[in-house]
């Protein structure tokens, strides 16, 4: 592991994207810590609120501190439009790791202190507001959360599920194998994006939301194991025949101690490469189901669910803001991507030096 | 000879596994809590003959296993029942399968067109200038979510007024000729295929490139060098016809994931393909039209499977059943 982070650390690129995931799972983890608003928050008189601008040089061209203006809505009977202007009456400044609403860190130390606040009066909106008037920028913290995690969730139920099938099937061969196998394809064979909404749909209605989470992390499981396991199968079935299992046969070891302590660890360094290599995919699968309403479902936030307020074109056109998730969901993705194939070059021995 | 007998053997091997799908898209939706016809049965335009005998065609009052295999008749024998709006379920479907199966047919052709020369010209200029800069924008493609790309490239429409937003057809589609139909229809794909190919293209360049890169440093291509070809003859005779054998499995692949990324775009753009078709049924629970755009959706894919690799059969002669 220490080797593989040594030869990171040596291409910039890769090593770039592994520093924008660790800032990302900084954010995230301490969400609480730089959102603007507690993940309830809503405020429906200020839906779609431009963002606040952020000035620090003053109207008579002197430097200040951070300060920002209060927007006040106002209906334009003329336009037939609800219109924000703002309020350049009272400068808000920007306070720095000082109080705002109360929290737990990390569900544990009860703290009030935050990165970011202003007065309580003033609705101080980074990225504007949503149509329920939530907090955007909040809510990419409270969505990153969920998005960035329900891929390694997922990851980790089928995994297990994949490495253990394909390996039962490629050691015992014969009619078991052949059985197996054609399960996996069937379940293959099947659009997985089909399969996903229709299992997303089929979920109860009233579920708490943990639940939803729960049940949506395995069913974005259930369809990535099958591709897996045919491959863990390829290999076992290369394994399988080499001496030193021979010689476990000989010793007596069981079938299923032999699968799992010997055969399996082989394959290891390919499942390092799969791990890394199909998070985006869960990512993407995660937002895609989201952005439909199958998803996570409000009040809870995920990259996903946010721009399904994308699906409404005059949101697009007006309100851009609304658009950020979809950038975040970009730079994840990409930055997997790119670490992915940097640990595939360093882990696979075939690859051209 | 050898060749058809391999096809006839593919095709057989492909009958198990519809079987386990049909397994799947039946029992899935039967699993769950909703009644099947709970939507039959609230829409008023629908008399009670129909609803009777949907539950007689279901076989509603039968056990679970009859159910199946009445579905599976019935199915073969092209009956999918009826839509909660009362229209039957395999018109509906036949018209979306097509606009689905035109929609992947560009994406695959321009994709094939623009990302093996790409990735030819990526791996014989190994780690040149644009090697690189194809590595980036492969990478950047490939990590853009489809939908998003595609309400990048609506709001892109809007702006420009360039193309149509969304549909595949204009308003007054029906009183155009039929030289002007096709333009239309051409004018309403060039978003959604472009969307869709920027996706496919750029994983397919990569390993097109990778393919070559390996063939490139094999033993024959070093001894069609030291027999004197010129670099041009090694590469388009000997190297390509090896690297683009991995390409065609691929493509049945493609396929699926075409299927798969085409229903969130065909969503966003409002193109009515069978993704959509699929989605607009789960919205609305109608059962008889999810599972059967289920089924039709594996049908493609393992047809599309089927035909990658007979391709393969046909380029490799290595390969056996």
């Amino acid at each position: 592991m220490k080797k593989v982070f040594a030869k990171l650390k040596k291409d910039k690129v890769p090593f770039f994207a592994f520093c924008v995931l660790f800032a990302l799972y900084f954010l995230i983890l301490f969400a609480d810590f730089f959102a603007l608003y507690p993940s309830s928050y809503s405020n429906r008189k200020m839906a779609y609120q431009p963002p606040n601008n952020i000035y620090i040089i003053t109207p008579e061209n002197k430097l200040s501190k951070p300060y920002t203006y209060n927007y006040i809505k106002s209906f334009n009977k003329d336009s037939f439009s609800i219109e924000y202007k703002q309020d350049r009456s009272k400068k808000y400044y920007i306070k720095f790791l000082s109080k705002g609403f109360e929290y737990k860190l990390f569900g544990l130390f009860k703290t009030n202190i935050h990165f970011l606040s202003v007065d309580k009066e003033c609705n101080f909106h980074l990225l504007g507001t949503d149509i329920n008037g939530c907090d955007v920028f909040s809510r990419l913290f409270y969505g990153g959360q969920i998005s960035l995690t329900i891929g390694f969730l997922a990851l980790l139920i089928s995994f297990p599920i994949g490495a253990i099938y394909g390996g039962i099937s490629g050691y015992l061969g014969g009619k078991t194998d052949k059985v197996l196998m054609r399960i996996a394809e069937g379940i293959m064979s099947v659009p997985s994006f089909y399969l996903l909404i229709i299992l997303a749909s089929i979920l109860p209605s009233g579920m708490t939301s943990l639940q939803r989470f729960a049940l949506i992390t395995a069913i974005l499981a259930l369809i990535g194991w099958a591709g897996f396991s045919r491959v863990i199968r390829g290999m076992v079935l290369s394994i399988k025949n080499q001496d030193y299992v021979k010689a476990i046969e000989t010793i007596g070891a069981s079938k299923k101690r032999i699968i799992l302590k010997h055969i399996l660890p082989q394959t290891s360094s390919y499942v390092i490469i799969a791990i890394t290599l199909s998070v985006p995919s869960y990512i993407l699968a995660e937002s895609g189901l989201s952005f439909l309403g199958l998803g996570i479902q409000l009040p809870d936030a995920s990259w996903g669910n946010m721009l399904k307020e994308a699906q409404e074109f005059a949101n697009i056109l007006y309100r851009p803001w609304l658009l950020t998730p979809g950038f975040l969901i970009f730079i994840a993705v990409l930055s997997f991507n790119v670490l992915g194939d940097k640990i595939r070059d360093i882990l696979d021995p075939k690859t051209i030096k | 000879m050898s060749t058809w007998v391999y096809i006839l053997k593919r095709i057989a091997s492909s009958i198990p596994i519809l079987f386990i799908v049909s397994l799947i898209s039946f029992f899935l939706i039967r699993l769950s809590p909703v009644d099947p016809l709970a939507q039959l049965k609230l829409n008023p335009a629908i008399s009670q003959e129909t609803i009777q005998s949907e539950t007689k065609r279901l076989g509603l009052d039968k056990p679970v296993i009859v159910q199946y295999a009445l579905w599976m008749k019935n199915f073969i024998k092209g009956d999918m029942g009826y839509c909660t709006d009362n229209t039957k379920v395999s018109t509906k479907i036949k018209s979306r399968i097509l606009n689905t199966l035109l929609l992947s047919f560009c994406v695959i052709f321009f994709s094939w067109i623009i990302a093996i020369p790409l990735g030819v010209l990526a791996a014989v200029y190994y780690n040149s200038w644009f090697d690189k800069f194809l590595t980036v924008i492969s990478s950047v493609g490939m990590a853009i979510p489809s939908f998003f790309f595609a309400i990048l490239m609506l709001l892109f429409a809007q702006k420009t007024g360039w193309f149509p937003i969304g549909g595949l057809t204009s308003v007054d589609f029906s009183e155009m000729n039929f030289i002007s139909k096709i333009f239309d229809i051409a004018h309403h794909l060039i978003l959604p295929v472009f969307v869709l190919t920027t996706i496919s293209l750029c994983s397919l360049a990569r390993q097109m490139r990778a393919n070559l890169l390996d063939v490139l440093n094999s033993e024959y291509v070093k001894y069609a060098y030291a027999k004197g070809l010129s670099k041009k003859k090694v590469i388009i005779k000997h190297a390509l016809r090896n690297a683009i054998n991995p390409i065609i499995t691929l493509l049945g692949f493609e396929f699926a994931g075409l299927l798969s990324g085409a229903a969130l775009t065909e969503f966003v753009f409002q193109y009515p393909g069978l993704g959509k078709l699929i989605l607009e049924a789960v919205m609305q629970s109608d059962i008889n039209l999810v599972m059967a755009s289920l089924m039709i959706g594996a049908i493609m894919l393992i047809v599309g499977n089927l035909i990658s690799d007979i391709l393969l059969k046909l380029t490799d002669p290595r390969v056996r059943v």
